[in-house]
C-alpha cells in the first residue's frame, strides 16, 4: 500500500480515507522522536556480550541487532531514556549530553 | 413464490434478517426486542443462517462487537430498544463516525424513569443525532421490507452509514399482522455481497482504525465528510424504494402522503399511529373535514425541503410526536425539525405539536378527531389555540 | 522449548518506533515483549481501549502498528476484539478468508481493572479466541495519574492525595488475575518486564490456546510513580522481589509460581524508589508500611498455598 501524507495539512475533507481509518501499516516509522533526547546511549562496542538485554528492554524498539550482533542505535526513534544504559550487564552503553553529541557530529562532519 | 404469513413484527424483521443472513449478530436482550434475538438464535441453533451469534454481556458491547465485527469486514446486524439503545449510545456515535454499514432494529420504548416497557419514540428520537439513517415503520410489513433494504443503503458507496431500522415496541413487535415475505433468493440477489472497506482482517494490508486526531486536527473534516453520507443517503434510498417496489410491488419514499391533494390541514405522524390516524382521515373525510396525512418513514437524514413542498398547500399541520424534547418550550421532536424546515419557505402553514403515546398510552379515535377539530379550526380561523398539546394526558381535576 | 534472546531479534517487531509514549515507558516494552513472541506465520489484530497507548501509537495518520489495529472506546476492549475474532471465524466459516490470525487487546490497568472489566468478563465468559493484556501501572495516567482499582495501598495519586485527613489511597488493589483466573479460562498468568523470558513464554503459552487467555504485566510508568525513567526495569523486578507483583500463571486451573525471588525484600525497597509513596516515610505515617507488608504477606501466603508451595 502506498499512501502519500506528506501534504496532509492542506488536505479537503474529500480527501481523507473514510472514517479516518489509516490504510497503511507502521506509518509511525516515518514520524522521528530522537528530538525528544536530552541524552545520547553510545555504545563501546568492545566491551559488549551482545546479551541483547538492551534489545528486549527499549521500549522504543531503536535497539538495531543484526546477525545476532547489536549494531548501534535507531537515533532516528531513540529518545535517550537510558534504559539500555542502566540494564546493560558490561556497562558497554553511556548516556552523554545530546547537545555535545550533537556538536561532536558536526565538527566531526565539518 | 412470495408467501404470505400472519406474523409478529419481530418475527417479521428476524425473518429478514434470516434472508440477509448476516455474518455476525451480536445481541443482547431486552423487552420488546427480545423476540428478535430469540427467534433468530433458534435460526442459528437450527443451522438456518450461517450466521454467528455474539451473546454480548451488555448493548453497549454487543455496539462494540458490532463495531469490530464490521471492521474487521463483515456484514452485521443487531436489535434493540429503549435502555439498551440508551447504553448503546457512546458506541452508536462511533459507529457512524467510523462509517460502518453496521444495522439496527430498535424497537421503540420509553425511557426509563419511571421505567416503563411501553412504546414510545423516546428512545429512536434520543438517538436522532447520532449518524445513524433512521427509517421508521408503520407495520411488520414496513419492519421487513425497511430492514432488507436498509443493507442496501447503509453498505452504497455514497453513505456507508449505519441504520437503525424503527418499529413500535408491543404494537408492531408483538401483534400478529398479515406480511409477505419474499423469496430467499429474491431477497439474497436484491441484498448482494458486501464489499467492505479497510477490512482488518485483509492480512496483506493491515490498517488502524480508530485512530486519535488529537494532535493534527481532522476531526472537522471527518465530521463533513459523514454529513455528507447523510447529504447523498436521500437518492440511494429513492432508488432502493423504487427497486425495492418493483421487485416486491412495494415502493417506498422518503413519505407516504395520504389525502393531501385537496387537504386544507394535514397532520405528520410516524409509525405505527399512522395507521390509526389514516381510518380516522377516513371518517372525517366522510363528514367532509379536508384533512390530509404525512406519514415520515424517513426521519433521518430529514427530508426538509421535500416536507416542505408536499406541505405548503395546507392551512394547518398537527406534528405528532411519541416523545417530547423537554426543551420546555419547543413541542416534540418532528414538530421542532418540520418548523425549522418552514423557516425560509415563503409559505406557512400554522402549526402545532400534539405530544400522544408516551410510555404506551392509547392515540384512540377520539383523541385523533378532537386533534383534527382543532387543526380545522386553526385553518378556518388563522389562529393556532395552543401551540404544545399533550394528547390523552389526564388533566381532569379530581371530583 | 529453550528460549533464546538471539532468536528473538530475528522475530518481526508488530510496534515500530515513532510512537509518542514518554521515554523510559515500560508499556511499549510489554507490547514488543509478548508481540516478538507471537507466531511467526500468523496475522495479527490488535485492539486497544481508549488510554496512554492507543493516544500514543495511533496518531492520525501515523500508526506505530505493523498489525491491522482497531480502538473504538475505553471500556470495551474486550467486546470489540470479540466482534473481531467473530467476523474471522464467520469469515472461515463460510471459506471466504485463507490468512491465519491471532487476536491480542492491551488495556492499562485502568481499562481492565475498572471501566472495561465487564466487558472483559463477559468476552472471557464467551471464551473467545483472544489474548488480553493488561499492561499495568497502577493507575490512570493517561488522563494524568488518577487512582485505579489496581493502585496499591497508601500511593498517591491526583484522586488519591494525601492530606492531614489522608494517606493516599485508602483502599487495598484488587487481585484481578485472581478474579479473572475464577473464569477458568484456559490460561491465566502474571508478568513483569524485567522478566522477559518468563514474558515470552506466557505469551507463547497464551498464543497457543484455543479460547481466552490473559496476562496481568507490571510495567511501571516513572510519571505516574515518580522515579527516574532509566530506572523501569529495575523497579518492575523490585516490584517482583518484593512479592508485591508475584509472577505466576494458571493453566486449566493448575496455579504455578513461575519464578521465586530467592529472598523476599521488605516492601520498604519497593516503596521508597518512588515519590508516590514519599509520604509515608515520615515519622507520623510509620505504622503505614507495616499495614503494605502485612497485605503483601498476606496475598503472597494465599498464593504459595494455591500453587501448592506453602
Ligand atoms: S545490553 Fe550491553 S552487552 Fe548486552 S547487547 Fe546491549 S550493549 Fe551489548
Ligand atoms: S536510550 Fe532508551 S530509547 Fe534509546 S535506545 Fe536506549 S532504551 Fe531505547
Amino acid at each position: 500500500m502506498t499512501w502519500d501524507y506528506s501534504d496532509m495539512g492542506k488536505w479537503s475533507w474529500k480527501k481523507h480515507p473514510r472514517g479516518a481509518v489509516i490504510p497503511k501499516a507502521g506509518t509511525a516509522h516515518d514520524y522521528k522522536t530522537g528530538g525528544w533526547r536530552s541524552q545520547r546511549p553510545i555504545l563501546d562496542k568492545e566491551k559488549c556480550i551482545n546479551c541483547f538485554f538492551c534489545f528486549i528492554y527499549c521500549p522504543d524498539t531503536a535497539i538495531i541487532v543484526k546477525d545476532e550482533d547489536m549494531k548501534g542505535f535507531d537515533l532516528k526513534h531513540c529518545k535517550g531514556c537510558g534504559i539500555c544504559a542502566h540494564e546493560c550487564p558490561k556497562d558497554a552503553i553511556t548516556m552523554v549530553d545530546e547537545i555535545k553529541a550533537k556538536q561532536q557530529d558536526e565538527s566531526a562532519s565539518a | 413464490m412470495p408467501r404470505t404469513v400472519a406474523a409478529i413484527g419481530t418475527d417479521a424483521v428476524a425473518e429478514a434478517m434470516r434472508q440477509i443472513n448476516p455474518d455476525v449478530v451480536p445481541a443482547y436482550p431486552i423487552t420488546p426486542q427480545t423476540a428478535i434475538v430469540e427467534t433468530f438464535s433458534q435460526m442459528v441453533a437450527d443451522g438456518r443462517v450461517e450466521s454467528l451469534l455474539i451473546n454480548a454481556e451488555s448493548e453497549h458491547s454487543a455496539m462494540s462487537a458490532a463495531i469490530g465485527a464490521a471492521a474487521a469486514g463483515t456484514r452485521v446486524m443487531t436489535a434493540t430498544s429503549s435502555q439498551g439503545l440508551a447504553l448503546m449510545w457512546e458506541m452508536l456515535y462511533i459507529a457512524s463516525g467510523l462509517r460502518l454499514p453496521i444495522i439496527l432494529a430498535n424497537v421503540n420504548r420509553s425511557l426509563s424513569a419511571p421505567i416503563n416497557i411501553h412504546c414510545d419514540h423516546s428512545d429512536s428520537m434520543g438517538a436522532r443525532d447520532s449518524g445513524w439513517i433512521q427509517l421508521f415503520s408503520e407495520n411488520g410489513q414496513e419492519a421487513y421490507d425497511n430492514t432488507l433494504q436498509a443493507v442496501r443503503i447503509a453498505e452504497h458507496p455514497d453513505v456507508k452509514l449505519p441504520v437503525m431500522v424503527l418499529l413500535d415496541g408491543f404494537i408492531i413487535s408483538h401483534s400478529i399482522d398479515r406480511v409477505d415475505f419474499l423469496e430467499d433468493d429474491k431477497v439474497q440477489k436484491f441484498v448482494g455481497s458486501y464489499t467492505p472497506e479497510y477490512p482488518l482482517l485483509d492480512a496483506k494490508n493491515p490498517v488502524t482504525w480508530g485512530a486519535f486526531d488529537g494532535l493534527y486536527g481532522h476531526y472537522f473534516e471527518f465530521k463533513r465528510a459523514q454529513q455528507q453520507g447523510m447529504l447523498n443517503a436521500p437518492a440511494v434510498i429513492k432508488k432502493v424504494g423504487e427497486e425495492y417496489g418493483q421487485m416486491s410491488g412495494r415502493p417506498y419514499g422518503f413519505f407516504e402522503e395520504y389525502h393531501m391533494e385537496d387537504a386544507e390541514f394535514a397532520v405528520v405522524a410516524l409509525g405505527s399511529a399512522t395507521g390509526t390516524i389514516r381510518e380516522a382521515v377516513d371518517i372525517a373525510r366522510c363528514a367532509d373535514m379536508k384533512v390530509g396525512m404525512i406519514k415520515l418513514r424517513m426521519f433521518r437524514p430529514f427530508p426538509a425541503e421535500e416536507l416542505v413542498k408536499a406541505l405548503s398547500g395546507v392551512k394547518a399541520v398537527g406534528i405528532f410526536d411519541r416523545s417530547d424534547t423537554f426543551s420546555g418550550t419547543l413541542g416534540g421532536p418532528v414538530f421542532v425539525e418540520t418548523r425549522s424546515a418552514f423557516y425560509e419557505s415563503p409559505v406557512k402553514p400554522l402549526m402545532s405539536s400534539y405530544i400522544y403515546g408516551l410510555g404506551g398510552r392509547d392515540l384512540s379515535f377520539d383523541l385523533i378527531e378532537k386533534a383534527f377539530a382543532e387543526l380545522e379550526e386553526t385553518a378556518r380561523t388563522g389562529k393556532v389555540k395552543e401551540r404544545i398539546n399533550y394528547l390523552g394526558l389526564r388533566e381532569g381535576e379530581v371530583e | 522449548m529453550a528460549l533464546k534472546l538471539k532468536d528473538l531479534t530475528k522475530n518481526k517487531e508488530w510496534l515500530t518506533g515513532g510512537h509518542r509514549m514518554c521515554a523510559g515507558c515500560g508499556a511499549p516494552t510489554a507490547v514488543r515483549q509478548i508481540l516478538l513472541a507471537a507466531p511467526q506465520d500468523t496475522n495479527l489484530v490488535v485492539c486497544n481501549p481508549t488510554g496512554c497507548m492507543e493516544v500514543s501509537t495511533t496518531i492520525y495518520p501515523y500508526t506505530s502498528w505493523r498489525a491491522s489495529y482497531i480502538h473504538s472506546a475505553f471500556e470495551n476492549a474486550a467486546a470489540t476484539i470479540s466482534g473481531v475474532e467473530t467476523a474471522y471465524n464467520a469469515l472461515k466459516k463460510r471459506g471466504k478468508l485463507e490468512d491465519d490470525f491471532h487476536f491480542v487487546a492491551f488495556g492499562g490497568d485502568g481499562g481492565t481493572y475498572d471501566i472495561g472489566f465487564q466487558s472483559l468478563s463477559g468476552a472471557l465468559e464467551r471464551g473467545h479466541r483472544m489474548l488480553y493484556v493488561c499492561y499495568n501501572n497502577e493507575a490512570y495516567m493517561n488522563t494524568g495519574i488518577q487512582r485505579s482499582g489496581a493502585t496499591p495501598y497508601g500511593a498517591w495519586s491526583t484522586t488519591s492525595p494525601f492530606g492531614s485527613e489522608s494517606i493516599g489511597k485508602v483502599q487495598n488493589r484488587k487481585d484481578l488475575t485472581a478474579i479473572v483466573a475464577a473464569h477458568n479460562i484456559p490460561y491465566a498468568a502474571q508478568a513483569s518486564i524485567h522478566n522477559w523470558r518468563d514474558v515470552a513464554r506466557k505469551a507463547q503459552k497464551s498464543f497457543a490456546v484455543n479460547g481466552p487467555s490473559f496476562i496481568n504485566i507490571m510495567a511501571p510508568c516513572h510519571r505516574g510513580w515518580r522515579y527516574p525513567m532509566e530506572k523501569t526495569i529495575e523497579l518492575a523486578k523490585l516490584s517482583f522481589e518484593t512479592c508485591i507483583w508475584p509472577l505466576y500463571e494458571v493453566e486449566e486451573g493448575q496455579w504455578k509460581l513461575t519464578a521465586k525471588p530467592r529472598e523476599k525484600k521488605p516492601v520498604e525497597e519497593f516503596l521508597k524508589t518512588q515519590g508516590r509513596f514519599r509520604h509515608l516515610f515520615t515519622p507520623e505515617n510509620k505504622g503505614q508500611i507495616q499495614i503494605i507488608q502485612d497485605f503483601v504477606d498476606r496475598e503472597w501466603e494465599t498464593l504459595l498455598k494455591r500453587c501448592g508451595e506453602a
